[in-house]
């Protein structure tokens, strides 16, 4: 294992953020997986912590195959986890939005480039996301349907579900988006969590790229086969949103199944405890994504259903 | 008349409420033209605010004079307004990055089509923007390239100092104003001042520009003061100047100056060790439009634009 630096930016009082690189084996550019790149971005960061101990392991073991450099860049934005802040804290932009990056541009622009440099070129990109809705997901791989999208590679994870989302203009100053255009095979993995450590689907996530890694002729990994994973695209996934304010009860997990009409959850009203509204599940499905915050707003998006797949 | 826009009920006792001021002939004839104001879509731009009073005040003042419709939506996202949030605070999500919205969408992007929907139809809309905390611009209309043969001949009725005609981003595919220059309204982005303050001889200046833009479209048949002959961008260089250093930028010149190639216009200092961390030059002649106002910079930051070739 080799750690080194690939970016640094200085600031006027604080020690410069110095985002590190861990490469395992040497050769041509297999694989980069990319960590945390918001400040609460804390789960992703834990699991790539663990990635960096399982290939060190490997790799002390004999099992890198010959020839494939993979690399992991566990944080990007340690200034603003350090501070407990999403975004750059100076001036609330966000890294994941300037991809490709621009080296003459702003600071994170300039951070975003010099990012990219060094990962771009590799086979395969990892990276470990989260998403701006507050609430939990069953762990997933998602891909951006570039036209460079090879769907069945990111079966090779062994996750539950694949979902493929139609890039909107906002997406593409994306790492995964641009890794795609760059031509590297982009993949986002979901776990549970963001701003808190889920050790079980951190444990998923590590083996699911492990299982990647070693399915690509990467690595040499013995780990159950994971899952057969059904391709969803995001757009077929059933929203179900409140049609009132208040205190939110939730029944159904992220990975619940549920069937037509069973009650997932209820508003109450905030003062007198009633319950106001039901979130009524409208087809039998899989909970794919919950809300869980404890209060919610009218028309926030509180569920999304995958549609039972077999009948 | 005030209307309600988009009303999305909040956890606790209140509703998320945009809100739209309608004013109009005593007498339609069917036919007037309408024309949108619109701002406050990231909650620290205020400069907006003063501009939909005064317009208000002086339509008001004259409503004989008033001929068309006016629509006033001083508040796109009022929750950012009143909390000195620049997004959505719910989501910390920049409301200018989620149009035409979604009615199936989240509750940001289900107001962002109620916004859009209400303004269709209209004859032009002007989205008023004031930058952001760290930037002081002169009030300048900014276009797309793409839409630039439409909206040019408009922003010189604008009476501001400047138009800016930019290249086209995919990613600003999602503001406000692509999604109703896309559908048939034309829409002009005016960028002046500075973030969380309102500049009021700005204000001044765009309000009388409005006046004079709804009496070209017919809108307004009162007085309007002379209208400034704005330099166009697609005839001039614009020259960036970016922070090498991280440090505190103490500016040497005033913005709106004029300045030669080289020109010494500030320096990035240390506090701690009271060195001089970078001599900032003017990287080409001509006039500072944008100009830093929040000293603390990283390597990156934008100290200053400089229109080339406009000289004093």
């Amino acid at each position: 294992m080799k750690v080194k630096e690939i970016y640094s930016i200085k600031g006027p009082y604080r020690e410069p953020m110095s985002v590190k690189g861990y490469y395992f084996g040497k050769g041509k550019k297999a694989a980069c997986i990319v960590g945390s790149m918001r400040g609460n971005e804390v789960q992703q960061l834990y699991v790539c912590s663990q990635l960096v101990r399982a290939l060190e392991a490997l790799e002390k073991r004999g099992a890198l195959v010959a020839d494939n450099e993979i690399a992991v860049i566990p944080v990007v934005n340690t200034y603003s986890m350090n501070i407990e802040k999403r975004f750059w804290a100076l001036d609330n932009t966000d890294i994941n939005r300037m991809f490709p990056g621009y080296s003459g541009g702003e600071t994170t622009q300039r951070i975003a480039d010099g990012v990219f440099e060094k990962v771009k070129d590799y086979s395969y990109g990892i990276q470990f996301a989260s998403f701006y809705h507050p609430g939990d997901f069953v762990p997933h791989v998602r891909m951006m349907d570039t036209g460079h999208t090879n769907e069945s590679l990111a079966n090779l994870f062994g996750l539950p579900f694949v979902v493929i989302r139609k890039p909107r203009p906002i997406d593409t100053t994306t790492l995964n988006y641009n890794w795609q255009i760059w031509e590297s095979n982009a993949f986002s993995v979901y776990t549970k969590e963001t701003d808190c450590i889920d050790e079980d689907s951190a444990k998923q996530a590590v083996a699911a790229v492990l299982r990647f890694l070693t399915r690509m002729g990467i690595i040499r990994y013995h780990s159950h086969s994971g899952y057969i994973a059904s391709t969803i695209h995001e757009e077929e996934l059933r929203v179900i949103r409140t049609d009132a304010g208040g205190i939110y009860r939730r029944y159904a997990a992220p990975g619940k199944e549920v069937e037509c009409g069973e009650v997932m959850a209820e508003i109450l009203h905030p003062y007198e405890g009633y319950v106001m509204s039901q979130v009524v599940a409208p087809v039998d499905g899989i909970v794919f994504f919950a809300h869980k915050k404890p209060l919610v707003t009218e028309h926030e998006i509180v569920y999304r259903l995958i549609r039972r797949l077999h009948t | 008349m005030i209307t309600t826009v988009s009303s999305a009920e909040l956890p606790v006792g209140e509703h998320l409420l945009i809100q739209k001021n309608r004013l109009e002939p005593e007498e339609l004839h069917g036919g007037e033209k309408r024309i949108c104001i619109v701002t406050g879509t990231h909650g620290d731009e205020l400069e907006g605010q003063f501009v939909c009073y005064e317009l208000i005040r002086r339509i008001n003042r004259e409503k004989e004079h008033l001929k068309g419709i006016v629509d006033i939506y001083p508040a796109l996202n009022p929750l950012g307004i009143e909390s000195i949030t620049r997004s959505i605070p719910i989501f910390d999500l920049d409301m200018n990055r989620i149009f035409p919205g979604n009615r199936e969408g989240s509750i940001a992007e289900n107001c962002a089509w109620d916004i859009v929907e209400d303004i269709k139809g209209a004859d032009a809309c002007v989205d008023i923007h004031s930058s952001n905390i760290f930037l002081m611009e002169i009030p300048q209309v900014r276009i797309n390239e793409n839409t630039a043969e439409t909206l040019v001949p408009l922003a010189k009725h604008l009476n501001v100092d400047f138009v800016w005609v930019h290249a086209s981003a995919t990613v600003l595919e999602s503001t406000l104003a692509h999604s109703l220059n896309s559908a048939g309204v034309p829409t002009l982005v005016v960028e002046m001042g500075v973030g969380m303050r309102i500049t009021k001889k700005y204000c001044d200046q765009l309000t009388e520009g409005i006046l004079n833009l709804m009496k070209e479209l017919g809108i307004w048949e009162g007085e309007t003061g002379p209208v400034i002959e704005p330099v166009i961008s697609t005839d001039h260089h614009v020259g960036f100047i970016n922070a090498g250093a991280s440090g505190i930028f103490v500016p040497l010149i005033e913005h709106g100056d004029y300045v030669r190639k080289g020109q010494h216009m500030g320096d990035i200092v240390n506090p701690l060790t009271g060195d001089v961390e970078e001599k900032i030059c003017a990287c080409i002649e001509g006039m500072v439009f944008t100009r830093r106002e929040y000293p603390i910079v990283y390597s990156g930051s934008l100290l200053a634009r400089i229109l080339g070739g406009v000289i004093s």
